[in-house]
């Protein structure tokens, strides 16, 4: 057999379909791990204008919590991290081999506690925004 | 129904030394061949037609040495079903009343022989032991994915079984029982122990379904890791060679590469609940490595 016909990337772009629970854990994590590496370059930089005074700060969380996608954005942060940590747990008992058998049931529930978590916040995150 | 390539190919070199009437005889030969395999097929399509109920198949097609069938394609197979039909089944009825040239590879038909693990409708599985009625119609039917295809279903195994080979799939021990025709036994706790990973039967499924393995050619695989699970657990093979196993385990592209994504165990057609075996060697990588005396 001189030859092979090697199927390239192509067929893998529509591979998501077939996803079980653990590849989209995998995904996730992995997604938003990264999402929260870039929230803490923007979280410092906000921090830093302490800096140059305490007014300076403070005129500028007011004026980032003033804007209504600010709020948005920052329910999806919410998101993002109590996923992270709900997963992460997960994975800590999957490094520990404890109820490796129940590890689609435990990404389904922490997918279930943070849209509940996510939902209870969103009264907190934009009470008193003008739009 | 399946596509008929006129072969043309081996035409070429006989031509000029043929007489015009081996010529003749040969086109003849051809047309009959053609004819019979044409009536073939038409039988086969009425036997599908009246059939009480029939299964569709989409089956993937590629053959390199023919021209005209090196562009991949799926061909459809319409099968008469009958109760307990595997996909196994379905293929080797299409193979034997619609197209010959139809490739695939298969020995015992009930899941030992582990030669025909396919990917059945976006999942890794072994075709004979699917049945076609868990299966939602089209049946999608390829080869492996993250092997390069040989022919038609057939996928090129070599590099799984290097893998496999690497970690020394074979029970090893320095500390041979006193008299020499005694058996070397094994405590029945150490045996359930290692047991679901003895079942390994090198199929490869785990190692198509992982998405590591599909990036890193030199990760060991799931399979690999198990392998070397069952071996490395095994307490009669001793501390050396449990330390010599750990070593292999734990260079770069070994038991570290795993993600836990969970493909390879999903997939498994034994059931081995490969991930925890790769979550255990990892802790006893660790443990091996982390001493605090």
């Amino acid at each position: 057999m001189s030859q092979s016909y090697n199927r390239g990337l192509i067929e893998d772009f529509s591979r998501w379909r077939e996803f079980s629970a653990g590849m989209w854990a995998w995904i996730f994590h992995k997604f938003t791990g990264w999402v929260l590496v870039g929230y803490l370059f923007t979280h410092i930089a906000v921090l830093s204008t302490a800096l140059s005074g305490a007014a300076a700060y403070t005129n500028t969380i007011q004026a980032l919590e003033s804007l209504l996608v600010v709020r948005i954005l920052e329910v999806g942060l919410l998101a993002v991290a109590v996923f992270h940590i709900l997963n992460g747990l997960r994975l800590l008992f999957v490094d520990l081999g404890v109820g490796l058998e129940a590890q689609d049931k435990s990404f389904y529930a922490s997918l279930i506690l943070t849209g509940v978590i996510v939902v209870a916040s969103v009264p907190t995150f934009l009470s008193g925004v003008s739009i | 129904m399946s596509t008929q390539v006129p072969e043309s190919v081996e035409e070429e070199s006989a031509t000029e030394t043929a007489s015009a009437g081996k010529q003749k005889r040969d086109a003849k030969k051809r047309e009959r061949a053609e004819r019979v395999q044409e009536q073939r097929e038409a039988e086969a399509a009425e036997k599908a037609r009246s059939a009480d109920d029939t299964f569709h198949l989409k089956v993937f097609r590629y053959d390199p040495e023919v021209p005209e069938k090196q562009e991949p394609r799926f061909d459809d197979f319409h099968v008469p079903y009958k109760q307990g039909m595997t996909v196994l089944d379905a293929l080797m009825w299409a193979r034997d009343h619609y197209d010959s040239s139809l490739t695939f590879r298969h020995s015992c038909r009930q899941a030992i022989c582990g030669s025909d693990a396919l990917f059945v409708n976006g999942s890794q599985r072994l075709g004979c032991k699917t049945q076609l009625s868990d299966l939602s119609e089209p049946i999608r039917v390829e080869p492996l994915p993250h092997a390069d295809v040989v022919k038609d279903l057939v996928v090129d195994m070599e590099h799984f079984y290097d893998q496999m080979e690497s970690v020394e799939p074979y029970f090893q021990t320095n500390s041979l029982p006193d008299d020499e025709l005694d058996e070397q036994r094994q405590t029945r706790e150490n045996r359930e122990k290692v047991k679901m990973s003895t079942r390994c039967i090198w199929c490869s499924a785990c190692m198509s379904s992982c998405n590591i393995a599909a990036g890193d050619n030199e990760y060991l695989g799931p399979a690999a890791i198990n392998k070397a699970y069952r071996f490395a657990m095994d307490e009669r093979e001793g501390e050396d060679m449990k330390q010599r196993r750990l070593e292999i385990l734990e260079q770069e592209h070994g038991v570290w590469r795993c993600q836990t994504q969970f493909s390879c165990t999903e997939v498994c057609p034994k059931d081995i609940p490969l991930t925890e075996h790769i979550q255990e060697l990892k802790r006893e990588a660790i443990k091996n490595n982390l001493k605090f005396w």
